[in-house]
């Protein structure tokens, strides 16, 4: 831009926004939540063919007071919802939600009384990766949009702004009872 | 000036980015409380109750710490005795059987007693 021409070398100007965006991107610290078998594809993901590690994502950590993302990864059973409410609500903000497969975004092939249909029942999901269950490269793929997403979160009044336009457009938009696809 | 001085400059640096960092981020963080965020984890489900204080310790603990601090004493005047009694003679040799002896009544008196018994 203007400023960094005029400056001597060896200076980079950036925003408050990037650097935040770029610190809390940069070294992600998922919670280990695999269920069922999408955990299988996220353990993959951490072995060295797919490579969680070049994110800096490889410390799965236990407990969820170190974790800034949740990868709900398998179906959540009517038994297992409040663990999951609880986990979520022992991580310390700034947090993020995968919810990895379709078991976790809406239930899966698993369409009864036993499943919770869709995490976001329980939880604010961020990214929903579908896949039954998603190669590591598709998850891979959701981690990355994800940290797109982080990268650009606006902060302080721009935050506010975003929230405000974010639910004018909901008001706007069709409701989902309404809506009728491509045939009509 | 002494060369060690700059170690304990560092000493005072390290402490003083500690306490700098704790109190920037006690002052400049958000404050969002959640009331899982103050319970202890538990891999999720809700932690069990604990008594007050830490409820009632057996008494068994404490005898044990007493027994320990007895027979450790002991050894430790077994140990010099250990190193040196081919020099000491035969006046050390009874004098040393006569302290084992007198220690060895209170090991039995525990032993019977029921002491070593752990239930």
């Amino acid at each position: 831009m203007g400023i960094e021409e005029k400056l001597p070398a060896g200076f980079l100007l950036s925003t408050v926004e990037g650097l935040a965006g770029y610190m809390r991107k940069a070294s992600m610290w998922p919670v280990t939540f695999g269920l069922a078998c999408c955990a299988i594809e996220m353990m993959a993901v951490g072995t060295p063919d797919y490579d969680i590690a070049r994110f800096g994502m490889e410390r799965f950590s236990a407990t969820p007071r170190q974790a800034d993302l949740m990868i709900v990864a398998g179906r959540v059973s009517q038994k297992m919802a409040p663990v999951v409410r609880q986990v979520y609500d022992q991580m310390p903000n700034p947090k993020w939600v995968i919810s990895m497969g379709v078991c976790a975004s809406s239930g899966g092939m698993f369409n009864n009384y036993a499943i919770v249909q869709g995490v976001d029942h329980i939880i604010p999901v961020d990214i929903y990766l579908p896949g039954c269950p998603p190669r590591p490269q598709m998850l891979l793929n959701a981690i990355i949009e994800l940290h797109k997403q982080v990268q650009s979160t606006p902060l302080g009044v721009n935050r506010v702004a975003a929230a405000r336009a974010a639910e004018e457009a909901a008001l706007q938009a069709t409701p989902t009872h309404q809506m009728k696809g491509l045939l009509a | 000036m002494n060369p060690y001085v700059p170690i304990l400059f560092m000493l005072g640096l390290g402490f003083a980015f500690a306490a700098l960092s704790v109190g920037a981020s006690l002052v400049v963080g958000p404050k969002r409380y959640n009331r899982a965020k103050l319970e202890a984890y538990e891999c999720g489900i809700q932690p069990s109750p604990h008594p007050a204080g830490g409820g009632r310790v057996p008494i068994k603990y404490y005898l044990t710490a007493m027994l320990f601090i007895i027979f450790d004493i002991e050894s430790v005047f077994l140990y010099p005795f250990a190193v040196a009694f081919n020099r000491l003679g035969l006046f050390a040799l009874v004098e040393m059987v006569l302290f084992i002896l007198t220690v060895f009544v209170a090991y039995a008196y525990v032993w019977r007693r029921g002491g070593l018994e752990w239930d």
